[in-house]
């Protein structure tokens, strides 16, 4: 998978969810519409690519890829709204 | 002419509750108040003669054979246009009315040929059957004087021949065109005797405004209008119900056939989404079903360059599984996967997503609905819980403001399009929102209220300055808010909306909307009465196609317009079965009923219906699989009736993608742009070769039903059950009638739903289980599917597709109404002598500036790619604003359009594409490879200097 569209993807649903007036709710809602539709290879490329410096990613969506990248993760699909 | 086993009861049903009683010959009958003495005669049995009247069109009265005899009344009332009243006594038949009954027949007669024998509507004909009806023995008038039996032939339509000397002039051809199409293309010119059926100016009809949808040539009573097949074949022997395969609106059809031979599609009375309606496409362009470039024997291929081997059934499919297996086994289980195909049926659809998850063991199935409506999928499962539009197909006949966005039903959706246009004569409102002026703007009769020409792109803004009106003018249905959606939600959304910067006036230079249009189409679309909204691919396609999806359902909540009739949100969905295939589980996250595979309790309750282990995970879609493949981590793909190539954005990345896999497999009808990459062929069937259901735009699952044995041996389900099988997962269906009893097992939304319930009904729109026996014409009353519905805060983000001095304008695309799509089924039909290419559509202004004029070769570059059409000038587009179709692969549209896509489903952004167009002397270099690619087969120019070059 590109890295470069990884990004540009991340950054286009950040974009939206960008309008959500609290930030935490921004961040989790692009991390759960990540992890509701992405397949899990391209998750595992957004993981990568925020750990590099640079990588492109704007500061929700890069916040969001760090969410996906802990431990606990975010539940695949755990809510069917907000996308 | 009428289907050959039809009944018309000669006026239109009334559907009031009052019934009244009355007497006809002698014998008590009731009839609903408003229903015309012909009809209640008819429904009571007693046949009154007729000539002019239909059931199809309101009553006209004019051929006087209808004249019965009312106790009280003075002479013979014409019984189709005198309604039943309480008490009433209706005469008949009488020594008096048989005389004036056959004197009206005479003068028919003697202005009309006798050579019955000889013509095609011979023992269908309304005229031959009158002339028995009313004893009629002589004429006694001679064919001597003045006639018309000399009346030339019009033999211009392709489809239909009208033959003037055996007109009537009952007027039934004039008045489907206005009632029944609304395109008032023909008219009678001429009084008296002179009168005769004239199209348009008096011209051939394939030079009028005539659009072919075939409406006068069922309301013909006589030969006069005749399909040329039933002329060269004549008269059908039998019927069969079935569903057309066009577009989405499902349209119910008469085959009527000869043995395994079609004669002609006569669209079906009794159709609940076309009410005995039909187009040009679903009545008249079926030639691509025989057509001599059908696929009809299995094919492999080792590699892309090497030319086809045709091979048995059982080697093709053999050799297909054993390189799945093999690749799986090289690249991981992941590495292959499949796509669905609107075209097909629900059954079909339904066991090749099983296929993939339970067989391939991954969830990398998609669907053409990607490219198209998984906006409306994922905007309206959001807001309203339920990934469907929300209405039937008549509910528009309770609307009072129509407002369409982004679609153009007069051409994507005829026959609908027309059941708007009477609701529009009526006198509903409407607004458009379309950067092109669309047939629909002002058509005969019909003129709307404001067509908001936006700037492609900008739907979301105008959305957001429409809320906007409606929050901060507080015409928002704050009852129906409180009660039904979720209010803190909605808060929020109402503080998004009503922000200075979403006003009309601030987002006019967005746009482009005059700001006080956008204010006087919000305070009209809130405040008159049911307010509807359509919308199509003008919306979904693009980058924030979801966003306006859910602005859109955002409206519809805040007017209270939604859960009953005359209301809702309809997405007009472009295909026959999108909704279907979508339905049945193609999306890569969901399992049939829409239901996420991270679901345990759904996705445990598969593996023991499927015996077999399924994976949690999303799968990847349709453009995730083209970078995968790219990336050599998706090698082999099972496409099922979809052209990649033609149909996506960016050909040359698709074309590398596939070139990039091992072991492409195509299943279609013809050999299509996506089979040139392909290393395996297998032949598909077309909807009159296979049983199944479609599913409609408004939820209706209707039969398919087989008329003739699959041209290349097997229908598309026994070709999946083939492949299943060879890859060691059994599937063992003998009729797709146990795979739709297996959806209905698994399927909450389908729990009731049989071939035995279908055929019981008619057709049944889902939900239909035990809460809704019969089915779900409207949704969500009383109450969303997801509960409460959900406001969604919908910024506007424009597109990173942006218009410099390089690429300075905005392309657009679109249908048109003769041809279909990537154009495979009707480039291969005479609708070809309505557009025989895609043409660039640009305005005189800019045309002007760049020399270019009418027919002029255009070159169009974009940042993706360039290719070369032909310009129509017209101000059909705004300035800085340029449109083509997309239905000849040659035209290249898709070479062109970028990447761009969705930010929810990655949908294409094919509505905006910035361009640069300049005049140029000859076709393309785009044009020139392709062809060189395409018709030399046996020493193919390689794909990639086809597809690389830019």
């Amino acid at each position: 998978m590109s890295g470069d569209n990884i990004i540009k993807m991340a950054n286009d649903i950040g974009h939206f969810y960008g309008a959500e007036p609290l930030r935490e709710d921004a961040i989790a809602g692009i991390a759960n519409h990540i992890s509701r539709y992405w397949a899990k290879r391209m998750r595992e490329k957004l993981v990568e690519q925020a750990q590099h410096q640079d990588c492109g990613l704007e500061e929700l969506p890069l916040a969001a890829a760090r969410r996906l990248a802990a431990p606990t993760g975010v539940p695949a699909a755990a809510k069917i709204d907000g996308g | 002419m009428l289907s050959i086993v039809e009944q018309d009861f000669g006026t239109p049903r009334r559907a009031t509750a009052k019934r009244v009683t009355l007497t006809i010959d002698g014998v008590e009958v009731q009839a609903p108040e408003g229903t015309s003495i012909m009809r209640a005669a008819a429904e009571a049995g007693v046949k009154i003669p007729k000539l002019c009247a239909s059931e199809q069109l309101e009553a006209f009265g004019s051929c006087r054979l209808c004249l019965v005899q009312i106790e009280g009344m003075k002479g013979l009332p014409a019984s189709c246009t005198t309604p039943v009243a309480q008490g009433m006594k209706v005469t008949t038949q009488n020594p008096q009315i048989a005389d004036v009954r056959r004197g009206v027949m005479e003068l028919y007669i003697s202005d009309h040929p006798l050579d019955c024998l000889t013509c095609p509507a011979n023992g269908h004909c309304e005229l031959q059957d009158m002339a028995g009806v009313v004893g009629l023995r002589e004429v006694r008038y001679g064919y001597e004087g003045e006639n018309h039996l000399d009346a030339v032939k019009d033999e211009s339509n392709p489809y239909f021949t009208f033959d003037p000397s055996k007109c009537i002039v009952c007027s039934r051809c004039v008045r489907a065109c206005d009632e029944r199409q609304g395109t008032f293309a023909l008219t009678i010119q001429g009084r008296g005797f002179e009168s005769t059926v004239a199209a348009s100016q008096d011209e051939p009809f394939m030079d009028s405004e005539c659009v072919s949808c075939g409406a006068c040539v069922q309301a013909c009573p006589t030969a006069t209008l005749s399909e040329k097949t039933l002329i060269e074949k004549g008269q059908a022997e039998h019927s069969t119900i079935t569903t057309c395969a066009y577009c989405g609106v499902g349209c119910s059809f008469r085959a009527e056939m000869k043995g395994e031979e079609l004669v002609r599609m006569v669209p079906d009375m009794n159709g609940m989404a076309n009410h005995g309606h039909s187009c040009v496409k679903g009545r008249f362009a079926i030639g691509y079903t025989t057509h001599p470039d059908r696929v009809l024997k299995p094919a492999i291929r080792a590699k892309i360059s090497d030319p086809w081997r045709e091979v048995s059934w059982d080697e093709a499919i053999s050799y297909a599984a054993s390189e799945l297996k093999r690749i799986q086994a090289k690249y991981g289980r992941e590495s292959i996967g499949g796509v669905t195909s609107s075209r097909c049926t629900n059954e079909e659809v339904y066991i090749v997503q099983k296929l993939i998850r339970a067989g391939f063991g991954n969830n990398n199935v998609d669907t053409c609905a990607r490219v198209c409506h998984s906006p409306t999928g994922y905007g309206l499962k959001v807001t309203l819980g339920e990934s469907a539009g929300t209405q039937n197909f008549d509910s528009v006949m309770k609307s009072d403001v129509i407002f369409v966005i982004g679609a153009n039903p007069t051409d994507g959706h005829p026959v609908f399009a027309s059941q708007m246009k009477q609701r529009l004569r009526q006198g509903a409102k409407l607004i458009v929102a379309d950067p092109r002026t669309i047939d629909l703007v002002r058509s005969p009769h019909i003129e709307a209220a404001y067509h908001l020409k936006l700037r492609p792109g900008t739907n979301v803004a105008l959305l957001n300055s429409i809320a906007h009106v409606i929050v901060s003018e507080a015409l928002v249905k704050e009852d129906f808010v409180r009660e039904r959606c979720e209010v803190p939600a909605f808060e929020k959304w109402r503080t998004f909306v009503a922000a200075p910067g979403n006003s009309p006036e601030a987002m006019e230079s967005v746009t482009g909307v005059p700001a006080a249009e956008v204010r006087a189409a919000a305070r009209l679309f809130a405040t008159g009465g049911n307010g509807a909204i359509y919308y199509g691919l003008g919306v979904t396609e693009h980058a924030q196609g979801s966003t306006a999806v859910l602005g859109i359902a955002n409206l519809a909540m805040a007017t209270g317009n939604i859960g009953r009739e005359g209301v809702g949100v309809n997405p007009m969905r472009g295909q026959n079965n999108v909704q279907g295939s979508c339905d049945m589980g193609s999306m890569p996250h969901e399992f049939p009923g829409y239901r996420h595979v991270s679901d345990t309790v759904v996705r445990e309750m598969f593996e023991t219906a499927w015996g077999a282990p399924l994976s949690k995970e999303p799968g990847l879609r349709i453009p995730n699989m083209f970078e995968a493949a790219l990336a050599q981590e998706f090698m082999g793909v099972y496409i099922n009736g979809e052209d990649l190539v033609q149909s996506d954005p960016n050909t040359q990345h698709v074309a590398a993608a596939l070139m990039s896999m091992e072991c492409v497999i195509v299943q279609d009808i013809f050999l299509n742009e996506t089979a040139k990459f392909a290393h395996v062929l297998l032949p598909g069937s077309t909807f009159l070769e296979k049983d199944g259901t479609f599913t409609n735009a408004e939820r209706r699952i209707s039969r398919v039903r087989k008329v003739m044995q699959p041209k290349a041996g097997f229908a598309d389900w026994e070709v999946t059950q083939k492949l299943a099988n060879a890859m060691g997962y059994p599937m063992n269906y003998r009729d797709p009638s146990e795979i739709m009893d297996e959806i209905a097992r698994t399927t909450p939304t389908f729990t009731g739903v049989s071939f035995d319930r279908i055929d019981e009904l008619g057709s049944i729109q889902w939900p239909c289980n035990e809460a809704a026996p019969t089915g779900t014409p409207t949704m969500h009353i009383g109450e969303f599917v997801r509960g409460k519905g959900k406001f969604m805060v919908t910024e506007f983000v424009a597109s990173a597709e942006k218009v410099n001095a390089r690429y300075p304008l905005i392309l657009t695309t679109g249908r048109i109404l003769s041809q279909y799509n990537v154009g495979a089924q009707t480039r291969r039909t005479e609708n070809n002598q309505w557009h025989s290419e895609d043409r660039l559509e640009i305005h005189p202004h800019d045309a002007d500036e760049r020399s270019i004029k009418e027919g002029d070769w255009v070159g169009i570059v974009s940042r993706a790619g360039e290719t070369v059409l032909r310009a129509r000038v017209t101000e059909r587009v705004q300035p800085g604003v340029v449109y083509t179709t997309f239905h000849f692969p040659e035209s290249g549209a898709n070479v062109i359009t970028t990447d761009n896509s969705d930010w929810a489903t990655n949908c294409p952004e094919y509505k905006v594409t910035a361009v640069q167009a300049t005049r140029v002397s000859q076709p393309g270099q785009w044009q020139k490879r392709f062809r060189a690619f395409s018709e030399v087969p046996e020493n193919p120019v390689p794909a990639a200097e086809v597809f690389n070059a830019k």
